[in-house]
Parts: structure tokens; C-alpha cells; sequence
């Protein structure tokens, strides 16, 4: 940050700064809070409209209605399911291939990570991959929307990088008391990396909560939808009425607007949850090695 | 055979013999790692190289019951169909634009709040700020164009309801060609802005602050500071993320776009993405999209090489 003189026009950038900061943090915001208090409205209240950011009479109405049905609750199951079997898959597979390519000396090691970052830049597209998910007979599983994300190639590299930083000594004492890689690795390794593990955990935790598309892809029964896709079934299709994609498959025309907004807001609990726990680190677990490349 | 060519050919082979030797001692000595290895070595061959050795389905009239090997080749037909379909020259303008769009209005933007953000003193008011710029990136894009849905509709949202108290004539922003465009834009922006500055938070936190201080001593102001130390300080951060961005300058937020989309806005907002979608996934023209796929990935691939080529002539460091 520039040093400066204490001056008046300091003082007047200082005032600036913070003031335009504060209002885009502000304007930010400001559609969660009005998704979150219009969701505890009454319907009849927000018809009528001029509805400002606090309702008058506060029901949970909206909610009530929600968990009454069962579709957005079976959802909410089948997302929880991918999100911790899926992160637990997601970071098993990527601690145990880093580990391995963080060490300088493994043959091929260089034509492996050349392999990785090849598919960084160039992949063979949505049509050759849902013919290999449907090859393995994945579709309409919950395989389908685990497996073929399973790596991340962008962490894998980062995580890489900071195994490389875990000092060499402790793992040849390690060896001398007669652990081997395997060992190494689980006892030693993973637990001098959580604060790596715990961003990357939230990482996939995250994406797998919000994922939307490989669903719309891979999954047909419409038992086993997720989250996100019910989501959109209530909030987008039903107000798109116009909309060619409407005609599809929609039993929530005409929803009120409280409803809607309600499940914006229950869908979104598990991101706020962990929200707090998550920004302490990831400023950090970001930017491990993908500074440097 | 003299004896001193057969000596040298002798030694030769030894030689050979013995780094062998050596791979085949190292890769017993590493079997464990090796061994974990494995999972993630069949991942990347399975479901990124095998994808990749499928696109030759773009060359095939590809048929679910002959197979892949089954189905006949017919070269480039798909491509010269592509090339030739009116909707091509849409879908390039469409795409071409949302990124164009894209890099002018959005990529500035975290660059500007980094620096407004590296400025601030108070670190109570710093984190809270970064707690509600960060955000919005931490919610699906279902649920950020579904509030973009809600308070935008023309049937009783919030905006909306404004501009008719207003005394103006509602807006139809979900469902016009005109407000594509800016909406795709200004989501973008709420979303990922404020992420975007993390990175280049990072890179300013490396300036070493003595520079400043003797910037300072020179009679440097607090421009001349900006322009003379801060800004140089991100430049190969800003190249790299340029580079980067430019590589998936043709993806143009996939889901995004998908969800925005209505039958309404399809001539403005359809891209490859969507396309490719539409066509081979609802319409079970396999081979077809796959050649669609094929062109921009090649695309997005040459726009890396040629961008990171740039770069480097221009003395940056580039992503490789």
C-alpha cells in the first residue's frame, strides 16, 4: 500500500475509498436480504407490492409449504449425499495422485503433470464425454455426477505444490522407523496439509452443492434431481412461461413469489454455513503455489 | 569387425544395460507411489484423454448401434454443414460478443476494487467488505439467475415495480434481445467481481513497502506511486489472468448462459456451448455437435498459444 502525508486530501481520498467500498459491498447484498425477508413475507403483502426490505407480518408460510412437499426435501437428501460422498471421493483421488508428483525424483513424473496440464487447455467436449460416462453405465446414477469431475486439474497442481513445501526429512524419518509411502502419506503428509485440505474440501464441497448441469446431462429419473435442478424448476421455468424450455416438464406454474424465494434461501443455508469457516482459509489456500505457477 | 569397434560397441550395450538397470531398480524401489498413483493416472486417461480420442466422432456419422468403430467415416461433412449453416455466423457473433463484453467490462473491474481494497488502513472494515464482495460467488448460478429472475420479472419484481411508480413503461429484462447482453454482463459482475480480486490482492501483497517509502522520499505522489510501483507490481498477474481468460474465451460461462436463455432472446444469446447441447444432447445429432465441439476447442486452444506467444515477445512471463 502507498504511504502518504496525513493531509487533507488524504482524508478526502481515504473518505472516497471507504464510501465506495461500502456501497458496493452494500449493493452486493442487498438482493439476499430482500430474497431472505420477502421469503417471511405473506404472498398477499408482496402482491400488492411496494414491498421495501422488511416485511410487516412476518409468517413462515413459504417454508411450511416447502417441507410439505416432497420433492424439494428428497432433493435436498440427494444433494447432501453427493456433496459428502462426492468431496470425500474428490479429495482421496487428488491427495493420493499429488503426492506421488510432488516428489522430484518419481520416473515420468514430467510427462504425467505435461498430461495433467494438456487437459487444462484443450478437452474433447460434452458429446465424447457423455458417451464415456455412458459407457461405464453411469447414467441416471449418482456415479455419473461423482466420477467425472473426480480431479480438479487446477488443484491437483496447487496441492501438488504444497506437498513439495512439506520438508524432506521428516518423511526419511518416517522411512528410517519403517513407514512406507502409503504410510507416509496418510500419517504424515495429509495432516501437516489441512488447512490445503479443508479449502479444497469446500472447494468440491461447494461445487458439488451448486452443480446444476452435469444433472441436467446425466440424470433423466426425475426422482434422483438435485437440488439446483428443482431449484430451477421453481424459480426460472416457471416464470418463463413464454419460454420454449417451460413447456418440458413443469408441475410449479404459478408458484407466489414467497415460495420461490424461500427455496432460494433454504437451498443457499449449507453455502452460509460453511461460509465463515471457509473464508478464514481460502484467502490462504488459494493462493498456496498458484502464484508461483 | 576391428576389436576396438566391437570394444565400443560392447561398452555401448553395457551402458544401455545399466540405465535400464537403474529404471527398473527406481520404478521397484517407488512401486507404492506408483501404485497410488494409479487411480488418478486412469481418471485423467478415461475421462479426459478417451473424450478427446472420441472426437473423432466428428468425422464419422456417428451411430449408437453400429458403434464407434462401426460407424463410416465421412471426413469433414459435419464441419462444411457447420460452416455453412446461416445460424454459424449467430452463434460466432454471439459468442464473439458476450466475450468482447466480457473483457471490456468485467475483467477491469476486480482490478479496480483490489486496489480501492488495498488501500484501506482499517482491517476490521477491509475483511468485512471482502466477507460481502466474496459473497455471491459462493451461490450456484441457478440461484443467482433466479434472483436476477425474481427481481427483474415484469410481474410484480421489485425493479420493475419502480419503474412503473416511476411513471415509466416496464422493461421485459428477462425477455428481451436488447437486455441480454447487459444482464449476462451485469450477473457476471455481481457474481465474480469481488472474487476476482483475490488474486490480485495476493500480488499486491508481495510490493515490498519500501519502494513506496522511497518513491515517497522522491516527491512521488499518490498517482505517481499507482503508476510508477502498484501497477507494475500485478502487471504479469493481470497478463497471466488475460492469457488465461482468453483460453476460455469462447466458454462464456456455460451454465450461465443456459439459464438465462428463453425462447425470446435465443437469437442474441444461443453460443457454441448451448448449441452444442441443444443439438446433440436433445437432438441426438452426436457427430454433428461433436464437430461443433471440436471447432471451439481448437479455437480456445489457438487463442492460449497465440495470447501467451504475445505475451512473451512482449517480455512477460506468460502461463507456460
Amino acid at each position: 500500500m502507498p504511504t502518504e502525508d496525513k493531509n487533507w486530501s488524504n482524508r478526502l481520498f481515504h473518505t472516497l475509498n471507504y464510501s465506495a467500498l461500502l456501497l458496493v459491498s452494500i449493493i452486493m447484498f442487498i438482493p439476499f436480504l430482500y430474497i431472505v425477508s420477502v421469503s417471511f413475507a405473506a404472498p398477499e403483502e408482496v402482491v400488492k407490492g411496494g414491498l421495501l426490505l422488511f416485511p410487516t407480518h412476518f409468517t413462515l408460510g413459504a417454508y411450511k409449504y416447502i417441507f410439505s412437499t416432497d420433492t424439494m426435501v428428497r432433493s435436498i437428501l440427494v444433494s447432501i449425499y453427493i456433496t459428502v460422498f462426492g468431496t470425500f471421493i474428490n479429495l482421496l483421488l487428488t491427495s493420493l495422485t499429488a503426492y506421488p508428483l510432488a516428489k522430484g525424483y518419481l520416473r515420468g513424473r514430467r510427462t504425467f503433470l505435461i498430461m495433467v496440464l494438456i487437459t487444462m487447455l484443450f478437452s474433447g467436449g460434452m458429446i465424447p464425454t457423455y458417451f464415456v460416462v455412458k459407457a461405464f453405465g453411469m447414467i441416471d446414477t449418482y456415479w455419473s455426477l461423482m466420477i467425472p469431475g473426480a480431479i480438479s486439474a487446477f488443484n491437483l497442481i496447487v496441492l501438488k505444490n504444497f506437498f513439495q513445501q512439506i520438508p524432506d526429512g521428516l518423511e526419511d524419518s518416517a522411512k528410517i522407523d519403517g513407514c512406507h509411502d502409503i504410510g507416509i502419506l496418510f500419517r504424515i503428509v495429509i495432516p501437516l496439509s489441512m488447512p490445503a485440505m479443508a479449502t479444497f474440501g469446500l472447494f468440491y464441497a461447494v461445487g458439488h452443492w451448486n452443480a446444476f448441469f452435469n444433472a441436467i446431462m446425466y440424470i433423466n429419473d426425475s426422482q434422483k434431481f438435485p437440488v439446483q435442478v428443482i431449484l430451477r424448476q421453481i424459480i426460472i421455468l416457471s416464470q418463463d412461461q413464454i419460454g420454449d424450455t417451460a413447456s418440458q416438464q413443469d408441475p410449479t406454474d404459478y408458484l407466489p413469489q414467497t415460495i420461490r424465494m424461500a427455496s432460494i434461501v433454504i437451498a443457499t443455508i449449507p453455502i452460509a454455513l460453511v461460509y465463515p469457516f471457509l473464508q478464514k482459509h481460502f484467502a490462504k489456500g488459494v493462493l498456496l503455489g498458484s502464484v508461483k505457477g | 569387425m576391428k576389436e576396438s569397434q566391437v570394444n565400443r560397441l560392447q561398452l555401448s550395450h553395457n551402458k544401455f544395460i545399466l540405465k535400464k538397470s537403474l529404471f527398473v531398480r527406481d520404478v521397484i524401489r517407488d512401486r507404492w507411489l506408483y501404485a497410488i498413483l494409479l487411480p488418478g493416472f486412469l481418471y485423467f486417461v478415461i475421462f479426459k484423454y478417451v473424450p478427446m480420442a472420441g472426437l473423432a466422432m466428428a468425422f464419422e456419422d456417428y451411430k449408437p448401434h453400429l458403434g464407434f468403430m462401426g460407424s463410416p467415416w465421412v471426413g469433414f461433412k459435419h464441419f462444411e454443414r457447420f460452416f455453412t449453416e446461416p445460424q454459424f455466423w449467430e452463434l460466432f457473433r454471439n459468442t464473439l460478443l458476450l466475450a468482447v463484453y466480457n473483457l471490456l467490462f468485467f475483467f477491469p473491474i476486480p482490478i479496480v476494487l483490489a486496489l480501492m481494497l488495498n488501500e484501506v488502513r482499517n482491517q476490521v472494515f477491509k475483511r468485512f467488505a471482502q466477507t460481502l464482495l466474496y459473497l455471491p460467488h459462493f451461490v450456484s448460478w441457478v440461484v443467482a439467475v433466479g434472483i436476477f429472475y425474481i427481481l427483474f420479472t415484469t410481474e410484480g419484481g421489485i425493479v420493475n415495480e419502480y419503474i412503473r411508480q416511476l411513471g415509466l413503461e416496464k422493461i421485459p429484462f428477462l425477455l428481451s434481445e436488447d437486455w441480454f447482453r447487459p444482464m449476462i454482463i451485469g450477473q457476471s459482475i455481481w457474481k465474480e467481481a469481488g472474487w476476482g480480486t483475490i488474486i490480485f490482492l495476493a500480488a499486491l501483497s508481495g510490493v515490498d513497502l519500501q519502494l513506496y517509502e522511497a518513491a515517497r522520499m522522491d516527491g512521488a505522489g499518490r498517482w505517481r506511486q499507482l503508476w510508477h510501483i502498484t501497477l507494475p507490481a500485478i502487471r504479469s498477474t493481470v497478463v497471466i489472468l488475460f492469457i488465461l481468460r482468453l483460453g476460455s474465451f469462447l466458454d462464456t460461462g456455460f451454465e450461465h448462459i443456459f439459464l438465462m436463455l428463453n425462447s425470446m432472446n435465443r437469437e442474441v444469446g444461443e453460443v457454441f456451448d448451448t448449441y452444442v447441447y441443444t443439438k446433440g444432447l436433445t437432438q441426438g445429432q452426436y457427430s454433428y455437435s461433436a464437430a461443433v465441439g471440436l471447432f471451439k476447442s481448437l479455437v480456445g486452444l489457438v487463442l492460449v498459444l497465440l495470447s501467451n506467444w504475445i505475451a512473451k515477445k512482449f517480455g512477460e512471463e506468460g502461463v507456460y
